[in-house]
């Protein structure tokens, strides 16, 4: 037995991580795999490979070498023991959902969520027999509260989207802990780099990896991240995991694969035989989009933190929901969750109400009015015209989607460009 | 659940470079046991697995006769892998001191000490709650391609083989 060996950085492992020279041509970066399915040794390898019982590559809706490279690499980033990617985050989390419920099961989420994720939960999963119940995140104890024999997980955003909202991890992963349930955090917005949830608890991680981690609009992608933490059979709750699964010809995934157990199911059952798999090409783009992500998030933080504070100020500004500004009620939880910076999507409120958001977001010239975050170009959008149009007026409220509210993921441009644009825009408000 | 073991990646690379034969006590004749599991694939990198295991004493397992115990393999065994709890680990480890093995591997989740200690003191190696199997393919370039995440950051090509 030896000490344990020293890690490699962040910045050095989000470049090298996963992405060995190429064992038979050398080649640096990681090929682009673009194949459905490989050729099997004999019909020996064939049935072993079938049988889960060797490691190698069948059909790339389960596995692809460009694409697996991007799993090692993210769960490396957080610090995980390993990772499954898919072809979004709502289909990353439709994995995690489906690797831990039983038609029946109930799940706990914070209500402050992306509208997409509230859809997902509130109107597709009940058709598969899946409740989720949506709770106020500032208190903790308001999942705890809401927990029953049936709920199977706790579901919150680390920095949520669009709120501003900085979840307080390590109480939330404790009432989990508690009732013996694993704490699944959304931690796209943040990014690995700003905020670590496996440090404060966490068990499950999903990424949209289409924002941040890609991080150049170009790619859709998803991936959930499995700690190797949780004790599936201590637990007692999840017999699909910790005894014989029909679904595998009666294997037992934690047994057989210990911490990495769940996140061989996902793969095994979920994925197989859902098939939201990743294109290789999209995995290619995000490995060479995560290569830069500390030096991008650092200058996203640094102009969305100017950004507030010239909204913070000007007359057609209602208010600043930004974490990073010191009058959010949410800084002191961002110093501690996010030290390196509270992110780069926020939300203000522009006076005029609904009307003069949808003015503001046409008249903006640089920033793009578009449904998505974490590009290199800046954008903006009105949630309550668009990703959360089909929620109620409650529901969008409880989002921080109310009427006046306009969003911004702040870009890698020019600050200057920047803040003309937005007060040419807010102008047109008036 | 106790504290993780920390072995460096060398001193597991040394310990499955160094081994050719292995008696595994608790194979399963069960194709969908993890024992099977790492039976099967540790054969197909090239290592002699003999399985021990009295409840199918007498049958053929994966191409290789399976012993009632440790003491009846009539080999040299370098290795001898506990697919057992941790309480039968600490006799199975002195039949292993006994019979001339040089490494006692006990598999993940088994932790035995005193065992060990004792198997230390005798000049074997040892490791505890870990996987043959997993540890050789992360360590050979193979894990990495189901997702786990191997810790191996290198700018040297894998070269094939051991």
């Amino acid at each position: 037995m030896s000490e344990k060996q020293p890690d490699f950085g962040f910045a050095t492992r989000a470049i090298h991580a996963g992405a060995r020279p190429d064992a038979t041509t050398g080649a640096r970066n990681v090929p682009i795999y673009q194949t459905t399915s490989y050729v099997f040794e004999d019909a020996d390898q064939a049935a072993s490979l079938f049988n889960l019982s060797t490691f190698g590559f069948i059909y790339s809706r389960i596995t692809n070498p460009t694409v697996s490279a991007l799993e090692e690499r993210v769960a490396s980033l957080e610090g995980g023991r390993a990772a499954v990617a898919a072809a979004s985050g709502h289909a990353a989390q439709f994995l995690a959902f489906f690797t831990l419920l039983e038609p029946g099961d109930e799940f706990i989420a914070s209500r402050a969520l992306y509208g997409g994720s509230i859809t997902q939960f509130v109107h597709s999963f009940p058709r598969i027999g899946w409740k989720a119940t949506l709770v106020d995140p500032g208190d903790p104890e308001n999942f705890r509260r809401a927990i029953t024999a049936r709920t199977k997980a706790i579901f919150v955003e680390s920095l949520a989207n669009p709120g501003g909202v900085v979840v307080d991890l390590e109480a939330v992963a404790a009432v989990a802990h508690e009732a013996g349930i694993p704490l699944i955090v959304d931690n796209t917005l943040a990014s690995p780099y700003l905020c670590r949830p496996f440090e404060w608890g966490a068990d499950l991680i999903v990424h949209s990896t289409t924002k941040f981690l890609s991080g150049h609009g170009t790619s859709m992608g998803g991936v959930l991240v499995e700690s190797g933490r949780f004790d599936w059979a201590r637990s007692g709750k999840f017999p699909s995991l910790t005894q014989p699964e029909p679904a595998y010809h009666g294997l037992n995934f934690h047994e057989t694969f210990g911490d990495f157990g769940f996140t061989m199911k996902a793969r095994a059952v979920a994925l197989r035989d859902f098939g939201p798999a990743m294109a290789p090409l999209n995995a290619f783009l995000t490995l060479t989009g995560i290569e830069t992500l500390p030096l991008r998030m650092d200058r996203h933080v640094a102009n969305a933190l100017e950004v507030a504070r010239f909204l913070e100020v000007h007359p057609r500004v209602a208010w600043v929901s930004y974490a990073g500004l010191d009058s959010s009620p949410h800084r002191e939880r961002a110093r501690k969750y996010l030290p390196r910076g509270a992110g780069s999507v926020f939300t203000f409120g522009v006076k005029g109400g609904y009307q003069a958001g949808v003015r503001l977001v046409e008249a903006c010239q640089l920033f793009s009015h578009l449904a998505n975050v974490g590009d290199t170009r800046s954008l903006v959008i009105h949630p309550a015209s668009t990703t959360h149009r089909q929620l109620t007026d409650e529901q969008r409220a409880a989002a921080g989607a109310g009427p006046e509210v306009v969003r911004l993921s702040v870009g890698l441009e020019s600050l200057d460009d920047l803040l003309r644009d937005l007060d040419r825009a807010l102008a047109a408000t008036g | 659940m106790h504290e993780p073991l920390h072995y460096s990646d060398d001193e597991i690379r040394g310990v499955l470079r160094d081994v050719r034969v292995i008696a595994m006590v608790g194979a399963s004749p069960k194709w969908n046991r993890p024992s099977h599991f790492a039976m099967k694939y540790l054969q197909q990198k090239g290592f002699r697995v003999i399985p021990v295991n009295p409840a199918n004493a007498g049958e053929v397992v994966l191409g290789e006769k399976v012993f009632a115990r440790l003491a009846d393999v009539p080999v040299q065994v370098d290795m001898v892998d506990v697919f057992r709890n941790a309480e039968a680990a600490g006799p199975i480890t002195d039949e292993a001191i006994a019979m001339g093995a040089r490494v006692v591997w006990m598999q993940l989740g088994v932790v035995n000490e005193a065992a060990a200690e004792r198997a230390r003191r005798a000049g074997l190696r040892v490791v505890m709650d870990r996987c043959p199997k997993i540890e050789y393919g992360r360590l050979f370039g193979e894990l990495g391609w189901c997702g786990v995440n191997t810790g191996v950051i290198t700018s040297k090509r894998l070269r094939s083989g051991r």
